[in-house]
C-alpha cells in the first residue's frame, strides 16, 4: 500500500531523532465541542499522533478511566458517524497529522465494513486499532481495511510469544503497538522499564515497523524513559482523566495543554544521554 | 461442529484481545486432548453419576398432559441436579480442565446466581480459591444465591460498571482474566464467548439430550415429536437439542425472554427481535441499536437477562432448524404457578418459559405425539420474585 500519514510522520521523527508522543482521547466525552478543541489543543501542544476513541457500551479491555468516557460519551449522543466528523472537523486545518481510530468491533461492523472503509478515509483517518480483532479474525476487517489503504494497527502483549509473534505481525502496518503489561488500560505502569526495553527489542527483531508502548504511562518521567526505546510513547487514560476534571471546553484544552506539553517534553529528551 | 476457527456459519469466533488469544489457544489444545482421552470421560462420568446425581430422570408429567387435552409431555429432570439446574454439568466438565492445565484460581460471571453457584461448588469441591463477578443489581435481587457462594468459600465482586447486570459481570470477568493470564482459569456459564467455548460448553451439556434420547427410547420405544427448551445464553437448549439436531422428525423450539413485549426495550429475545453484531468474543444476535450499542434487556428471570445468545442458537435459527419464539414474563408466570399445582414441582423461571409454550402447543397436538421439555432449575431461588409479584409479602 502507498505511504499513509503514519509512514510520514514516523519518517520525519527519525530524522528528527526522537520518539512519536501518540495521545488517545474519547470522541464525544462528554461532549463535540470539547472534542473539537481538545483535538487542536493535542497538536499545538506537541502530539505527534491522535488516537480517537470510538466509544463502546462494552469495553471488556479498558480500566474505570476509559470506561466512563466511554458512557459519558454515549450519554451525550455521540456515534460512530459522528466520531469521523470530529476527524472532519480536525482535517480542515490539519492535513499532517495522523489519525488513527481505536475501540471494538460491534459499531463497524454494524455500521458496515465496507462503508465504514469508505467513510473512514474520506474523513481524514489514517489508521484503525480494533482492539478485539486478533489476526485469526484479519478477514473481517484488517484485510479490507490494508485494500482501502488504512494502516491496521495490531496490538502485541507480553502474552505474545516468539511463536506467535510473526502472526500478529503479518498484516500489520503504520506501527506496532505494544501493550506493555497484561490488564486494562489506566493501570499503573511497572516502575521498572528493562522489561519494556526488552520487549521492543525482541518486537524489533521481527519488523522493520516502528514500535509504541502504551498502558500506563501517565507523567513526562515515564514518557522519558518509556521513549529510550521505543519510536513511540501511548499516553490514553491519563489525558482522558484531566478531560473529565474540566468543566467545560476551554477547560479542558487549557488541562491537555499542560499535561501533553510536559509528556512532550520527556519524549523530546528520551534520547539525550542524563547529563549531556 | 464449527469450523476450525470456531464459526457455525458467520457466528461464533474468536473476537478478543490479543493477550486472551494466547490463552484461548491453550484452552483449545487442552479441550481437543481431553475430549478423547478416556481417563478424562471417566472422571467426568464418575462426578456425573456420584456428585450431580445423574442420570437425571425424564418423568411423564401425567395430569399437565390430562389437563392440557393434547400431546403426551415429558420433562428432563435437570433440577433436580446437585446445585438445583443444569449448571453443575459444564461447572464439573471445566473444573476438570483447569485442573489438566495446571491453573490455580477460579474466576466466573454469574447473572441469578445459579452458574455462581455451581462454579463456587465444583471450586470448593477440588481446592480452587473462586471469585464471581455479579452485577450489583443481581446482587440485590438474588441476595439468597449470594449467600451461598460466600458459604461455599468463594468471593462475591459485586459489579457497578455499566448498568450493573449479567453482560457487565462478564465484561469484568474478562478484564480480571486479561489482568491475570498466568494463573487463572475463566469458567464461562453459558454456551457463548470465544471459541471454543460454545462448542465446549455444549459438549458438556449434551449429557442431558444423550440421556434423553436413550431415556425416551426406553420409555417409547420412539423419539419425541418436539423438544423445548428455555433459551437464555442457551447452554441448556444446546444441551437438549445437539444429541437430536440430525433427527429430523423431531421438531425443536427454543424460547426467549419476551419480558413486557417485544415492542420496546423491556424484553431479553435477542433472537426474535435482535440482529447480528460481536460481544464477548463472539458473532452473534444481540440486542443493540442502530450504531451498534448493546442495549440492556428485561426478564422476570434474571437467568434469561442477558442481550446476546450462544453463537450455535443463532446458526440454528439461520439455517431454519430450530424454531425460536418468545414468551413474555406474565404467561412465564401463570405457566410456573400452573405446574406447581399440578405436578408439585415449583420450576425455575426460566424454564417457566418453556412450559408456557408447550401450554399453547400442546392442545393444539395429538394425543399420541411427545413433547419432551428441559426443566432444567427448580424455583426455590425464585420464590420471593414470585411472592413480590404476586402480592405476598415475604419480608
Amino acid at each position: 500500500m502507498s505511504q499513509t500519514r503514519i509512514d510520514r510522520r514516523f519518517v520525519k521523527l527519525r530524522e528528527e531523532g526522537r520518539p512519536a508522543l501518540v495521545t488517545y482521547f474519547m470522541a464525544g466525552d462528554p461532549d463535540i465541542e470539547t472534542s473539537n478543541a481538545v483535538i487542536a489543543a493535542l497538536t499545538k501542544s506537541g502530539a505527534d499522533i491522535i488516537e480517537l476513541g470510538m466509544p463502546f457500551s462494552d469495553p471488556m479491555a479498558d480500566g474505570p478511566t476509559i470506561q466512563t468516557a466511554g458512557q459519558r460519551a454515549l450519554a451525550g449522543g455521540q456515534t460512530l458517524p459522528k466520531t469521523l466528523d470530529v476527524a472532519r472537523q480536525f482535517r480542515k486545518s490539519d492535513d499532517e497529522t495522523p489519525i488513527v481510530l481505536m475501540g471494538y468491533y460491534n459499531p463497524i461492523y454494524v455500521y458496515g465494513v465496507e462503508r465504514f472503509l469508505a467513510d473512514a478515509k474520506a474523513a481524514g483517518i489514517d489508521g484503525l486499532i480494533v482492539v478485539d480483532l486478533p489476526p485469526e479474525m484479519d478477514e473481517e476487517l484488517c484485510i479490507p481495511a490494508r485494500q482501502a489503504g488504512l494502516n491496521f494497527i495490531r496490538l502485541a502483549t507480553p502474552t505474545t510469544d516468539e511463536k506467535r509473534l510473526p502472526k500478529v505481525l503479518t498484516n500489520t502496518s503504520g506501527f506496532v503497538y505494544y501493550v506493555s503489561m497484561t490488564g486494562i488500560t489506566g493501570s499503573s505502569l511497572a516502575t521498572d522499564t528493562r522489561g519494556v526495553s526488552e520487549a521492543v527489542a525482541r518486537i524489533k527483531a521481527h519488523t522493520d515497523l516502528p514500535v509504541c508502548v502504551g498502558f500506563g504511562v501517565k507523567t513526562e518521567e515515564q514518557a522519558r524513559a518509556i521513549g529510550v526505546a521505543a519510536d513511540g510513547v501511548v499516553v490514553g487514560s491519563a489525558i482522558v482523566s484531566a478531560i473529565a476534571a474540566a468543566n467545560s471546553p476551554e477547560g479542558a484544552a487549557d488541562a491537555v495543554s499542560t499535561l501533553v506539553g510536559s509528556l512532550a517534553r520527556g519524549c523530546a529528551a528520551a534520547r539525550i544521554p542524563v547529563g549531556a | 461442529m464449527p469450523d476450525p476457527e470456531g464459526m457455525f456459519g458467520i457466528f461464533g469466533g474468536r473476537f478478543v484481545a490479543e493477550t486472551l488469544m494466547p490463552l484461548i489457544l491453550d484452552l483449545q489444545a487442552e479441550w481437543d486432548k481431553a475430549k478423547t482421552d478416556p481417563d478424562f470421560q471417566a472422571e467426568l462420568q464418575h462426578l456425573n453419576a456420584h456428585y450431580t446425581g445423574r442420570p437425571s430422570p425424564l418423568y411423564f408429567a401425567e395430569r399437565l398432559t390430562e389437563h392440557l387435552g393434547g400431546a403426551k409431555i415429558y420433562f428432563k429432570r435437570d433440577e433436580l441436579n446437585h446445585t438445583g439446574s443444569h449448571k453443575i454439568n459444564n461447572c464439573l466438565g471445566q473444573i476438570l480442565l483447569a485442573k489438566r492445565m495446571g491453573k490455580t484460581r477460579i474466576i466466573a460471571e454469574t447473572g441469578a446466581g445459579q452458574h455462581g453457584v455451581a462454579s463456587a461448588t465444583v471450586a470448593a469441591r477440588f481446592g480452587f480459591p473462586c471469585e464471581v463477578y455479579m452485577g450489583a443489581t443481581d446482587v440485590e435481587r438474588q441476595a439468597p444465591n449470594v449467600f451461598r457462594m460466600k458459604l461455599l468459600g468463594a468471593k462475591v465482586h459485586p459489579v457497578t460498571a455499566g448498568h450493573g447486570t449479567l453482560k457487565d459481570a462478564m465484561n469484568e470477568a474478562l478484564r480480571d482474566w486479561v489482568t491475570n493470564v498466568d494463573d487463572t482459569y475463566y469458567l464461562i456459564g453459558t454456551a457463548a464467548g470465544p471459541h471454543p467455548y460454545p462448542e465446549m460448553v455444549r459438549d458438556f451439556q449434551s449429557v442431558i439430550g444423550t440421556e434423553t434420547k436413550e431415556q425416551m427410547l426406553a420409555a417409547e420405544g420412539r423419539l419425541p415429536d418436539m423438544l423445548v427448551a428455555a433459551v437464555g445464553g442457551g447452554s441448556n437448549a444446546i444441551g437438549l437439542f445437539h444429541p437430536f439436531l440430525d433427527d429430523e422428525s423431531v421438531e425443536i423450539v427454543g424460547v426467549e425472554a419476551g419480558g413486557k413485549g417485544l415492542d420496546g426495550e423491556e424484553h431479553c429475545a435477542s433472537l426474535t427481535a435482535g440482529s447480528p453484531g460481536v460481544l464477548h468474543g463472539n458473532r452473534t444476535y444481540l440486542l443493540q441499536n442502530g450504531d451498534g450499542q448493546i442495549t440492556e434487556g428485561h426478564s422476570i428471570s434474571a437467568g434469561l437477562d442477558y442481550p446476546g445468545i450462544g453463537p450455535e442458537h443463532s446458526w440454528l435459527k439461520e439455517t431454519g432448524r430450530v424454531e425460536y419464539v418468545p414468551i413474555m414474563d406474565n404467561e412465564a408466570l401463570e405457566a410456573f404457578q400452573l405446574l406447581t399445582r399440578l405436578e408439585g414441582i415449583i420450576p425455575a423461571l426460566e424454564p417457566s418459559h418453556a412450559l408456557a409454550e408447550i401450554v399453547k402447543r400442546a392442545p393444539t397436538m395429538d394425543k399420541d405425539q411427545i413433547i419432551v421439555m428441559n426443566l432444567c432449575g427448580r424455583g426455590d431461588k425464585d420464590v420471593f420474585t414470585v411472592g413480590k409479584m404476586l402480592g405476598f409479602d415475604l419480608s
